[in-house]
């Protein structure tokens, strides 16, 4: 949510027209507590301990928000993410000291990369014991220093409803990202007599930029207008300003194809004429084709990733480029700019929409309709084989997926897949670990959104190497009645690496094969018939099996469709494994480094 | 990084008085693999505040990354930077040097510190403590003249630095 100043007014005239609510004794792990319910908390994730035992001890006595306990801390903060990406809201994890805490590192530098809001309370142990190495002691704020947006260690229980307040704001406004308190066992069990939950943040030093420079929304409009051949490239930053619709609007009034970012996708609908899907390392052939022959980018919401950009001299040569970012840090800090907006994506696109008059552009657009016909995304489809192609699953989930289904995944090639050949029509329907790549990602971040959204159809598309990451969460989704449905794509492989490997380090497979081949057999793609003797593990029939939940495993092509309709009418949480041919990579690439230009296409 | 692009800039920076702030604004120089010339953290005139004065060599791109990424902590409250090479600064260190000196050469010592305005901190048979205050370049022309004799140890406090003129 963009911190709005008017809102922040509006929300001040509101407070105080009704009376100031009056003080009142209060424990620090009840002010904890109360806090979530002063932010509308409506879901918190996460995993006891000792030194977090006091707020617990309140949590269960709240019948304002509901609490999911996780199998292991990372699986919680990734559903924190889900459900904030998919919500808006901040996501809201509760763990211990030590381990408890460590634990959510990975989920911290996951939200950071990926600019997700979320507040994370940890237990510390008693203020005296820090620093002598206590049971389950750990330098917990020096730990996640670089890797949080904010954090604090709690010095006193009088001065804790100011921070966790604080951290609120913090983590929802500005380019959202995660908070962490860290807060002492003694603070939790002492008393604050005097108790009232601040009505404003008090942070003198944090000022987040709404508006960008009118001079320089003059000077975008009229680059936009002068240019002959512009071209969007929209990111996260879109969905996390709640901005599709105006980007729709200047798309479509101005005449201006959209490419997005793997964070992007959904932020435009993929089904329009003027989408070009994905750009970058694993993007569409007319997306990087566009980015290369554009006079003026438009990149809004986006970062100038490594992995959108290949080699950055020599991206987008031709271009004058606009930025609209809510992080000042952001511009110019991989691409020189030629004009920056700072601020809100939303209200920078409704002011650049005050000026915007339509746009001719269609010898471009026909340009890039030509190139986007002439390249589709395209795979070997049409053998007669009863392999089953990795790229037609997705196809299918497509298919037989409902309209507002949210689709997560795990990292590497069926990450790409799923991107590439899904396609992405509504804002915050898609869960992703873009920036960090985080494998054990996707099912974890599937059920914080099944919980935010229990009625809608939610999809984890997997491979098995990252699933196996997060696996015990498998419980949490049972014993919450969480009905995510699994697909696995299985090919035996730790896939990305595999296919690196195959790529740029002459077939040397180090220690990425999981399954595991019977002696003298030839588990290579041409042999199915001895790969498919191979010991996949785990046996993800007998697994779900294991937990009460629907559970299959598919190894032949006229199989897949039958098995995926029963999976996704099924009642609870499901696996549809699915054994993909082995040796399939993800096309078209640029390599690392190299320019757009260099795309490898496998099935040219 | 081309040598002759390379600057070298003070920034001074003001602070939340809390623990573990500098370490922060620290961990944000090696985390972002930008360099620190010299650090000085102090209590300011509101003991909530503190203000550091940090010198940074590097390119513009560099000096504008450390100026936005200072900008986005949370714990800081206001970021200034200056060209080392700038008029309306006031620009100081504070340097203590113990030099090797006999009866004989000690009034030689004591009138070469006259003419930099240095103090003399400490005297023994042996030896003899300087303290300056200055620019950089003042300490470092006094530290070449007294090198001859043998300086012992030095210590230098890193600069502090403060806007000519108005108060905002």
């Amino acid at each position: 949510m963009p911190n709005s100043v008017k809102t922040q007014k509006k929300t001040q005239k509101k407070k105080s027209k009704t009376s100031a609510p009056k003080p009142r004794s209060m424990q620090g792990c009840g002010i904890v507590v109360d806090a979530f319910e002063q932010e509308g908390v409506e879901v918190a994730f996460g995993y006891p301990g000792g030194a977090i035992i006091d707020v617990f001890d309140k949590i269960n006595q709240s019948d304002k928000f509901d609490f999911v306990l996780t199998r292991h801390e990372q699986g919680a903060l990734h559903m924190g993410e889900g459900y904030a990406r998919t919500t808006g809201k901040v996501g809201v994890c509760v763990v211990t000291s030590g381990p408890g805490a460590t634990n959510t590192v990975t989920g911290l530098a996951d939200a950071m990369m990926d600019s997700t809001p979320l507040v994370v309370v940890s237990g510390q142990v008693p203020s005296s014991l820090i620093g002598n190495d206590a049971f389950q002691e750990a330098d917990v704020v020096g730990i996640t220093r670089s890797v949080t947006k904010h954090n604090y260690l709690v010095q006193s229980v009088e001065e804790l409803p100011q921070l966790l307040k604080n951290a609120f704001h913090i983590a929802r406004t500005g380019r959202p990202g995660p908070v962490l308190i860290d807060i002492p066992k003694d603070i939790q069990k002492a008393t604050l007599e005097d108790y009232v939950y601040p009505a404003e943040p008090d942070l003198p030093g944090y000022h987040v930029q709404v508006d960008a420079d009118k001079e320089n929304i003059k000077k975008a409009w009229e680059l936009i207008k002068s240019s002959e051949k512009p071209l969007i490239y929209a990111g996260g930053g879109i969905l996390n300003a709640d901005a599709s619709d105006e980007l729709y609007e200047l798309a479509t009034r101005c005449n201006i194809p959209v490419t997005t970012t793997l964070m992007g996708l959904g932020c435009f609908p993929e089904d329009h004429p003027l989408a070009l899907l994905m750009l970058g390392m694993h993007g569409t052939v007319y997306a990087n084709m566009a980015v290369q022959n554009c006079d003026c980018l438009i990149a809004a919401g986006s970062r100038f990733d490594d992995r959108v950009t290949g080699k950055i001299s020599e991206f987008a040569p031709n271009a004058k480029i606009i930025h609209m970012d809510i992080d000042p840090s952001s511009i110019s800090k991989n691409v020189e700019v030629d004009v920056d907006l700072v601020g809100d994506a939303k209200i920078i696109l409704k002011d650049i929409l005050k000026l915007a008059k339509k746009c001719d552009n269609s010898d471009w657009v026909k340009d890039v309709q030509l190139w986007k016909k002439e390249n589709p995304l395209r795979y070997n489809g049409d053998d007669d084989s009863d392999l089953i192609r990795p790229q037609l699953v997705v196809e299918t989930i497509n298919e037989l997926s409902d309209d507002d289904a949210i689709i997560s995944t795990e990292v590497g090639q069926h990450q790409m897949w799923a991107a590439q050949y899904y396609t992405f029509t509504k804002p915050r329907a898609w869960l992703t670990s873009g920036g960090l790549g985080t494998m054990g990602f996707g099912l974890p971040a599937a059920i914080g959104a099944q919980k935010a959204f229990p009625k809608r159809q939610v999809i984890t598309i997997a491979g098995d190497a990252s699933l196996q990451m997060n696996i015990q969460e498998i419980a949490t989704a049972a014993y919450n009645n969480l009905p995510v449905k699994v697909v696995v794509l299985n090919n035996g492989w730790l896939g990305m690496v595999r296919q690196w490997q195959d790529m740029f380090y002459d077939k040397n497979y180090s220690t990425t094969l999981t399954s595991k081949p019977q002696p003298g057999c030839n588990i290579s793609e041409t042999n199915p018939a001895d790969w498919r003797n191979s010991e996949y593990l785990p046996n993800y029939e007998k697994l779900a099996e294991a937990y009460n939940c629907w559970g299959r495993r598919v190894t032949k092509k006229d199989d897949l469709k039958d098995a995926m309709i029963e999976c996704f009418q099924s009642e609870g949480f499901a696996i549809l494994e699915v054994w993909v041919a082995r040796e399939e990579n993800v096309f078209p690439m640029v390599p690392a480094g190299a320019s757009l230009s260099q795309m490898l296409e496998g099935m040219a | 990084m081309k040598e002759d692009t390379m600057r070298r800039h003070i920034f001074y920076v003001l602070v939340e008085n809390r623990s573990g702030v500098l370490a922060r604004v620290a961990g944000l120089f090696s985390a972002r693999g930008f360099n620190i010339d010299s650090l000085a953290v102090a209590q300011t005139e509101d003991s909530k505040v503190s203000r550091m004065t940090i010198v940074v060599p590097g390119d513009d791109k560099i000096l504008n990354q450390v100026r936005k990424q200072l900008g986005k902590l949370i714990d800081v409250h206001e970021v200034q930077d200056f060209s080392m090479e700038a008029r309306d600064i006031v620009d100081r260190e504070l340097c203590l040097c113990k030099i090797q000196a006999n009866a004989a050469q000690r009034s030689e010592i004591i009138e070469i510190a006259n003419i930099f305005r240095a103090r003399i901190s400490d005297i023994c048979n042996a030896s003899i403590m300087i303290e300056a205050t200055g620019s950089e370049g003042k300490i470092a022309a006094l530290l070449k003249m007294l090198e001859p004799y043998g300086v012992l140890e030095v210590a230098r406090g890193g600069h502090v630095a403060m806007a000519r003129g108005k108060v905002k």
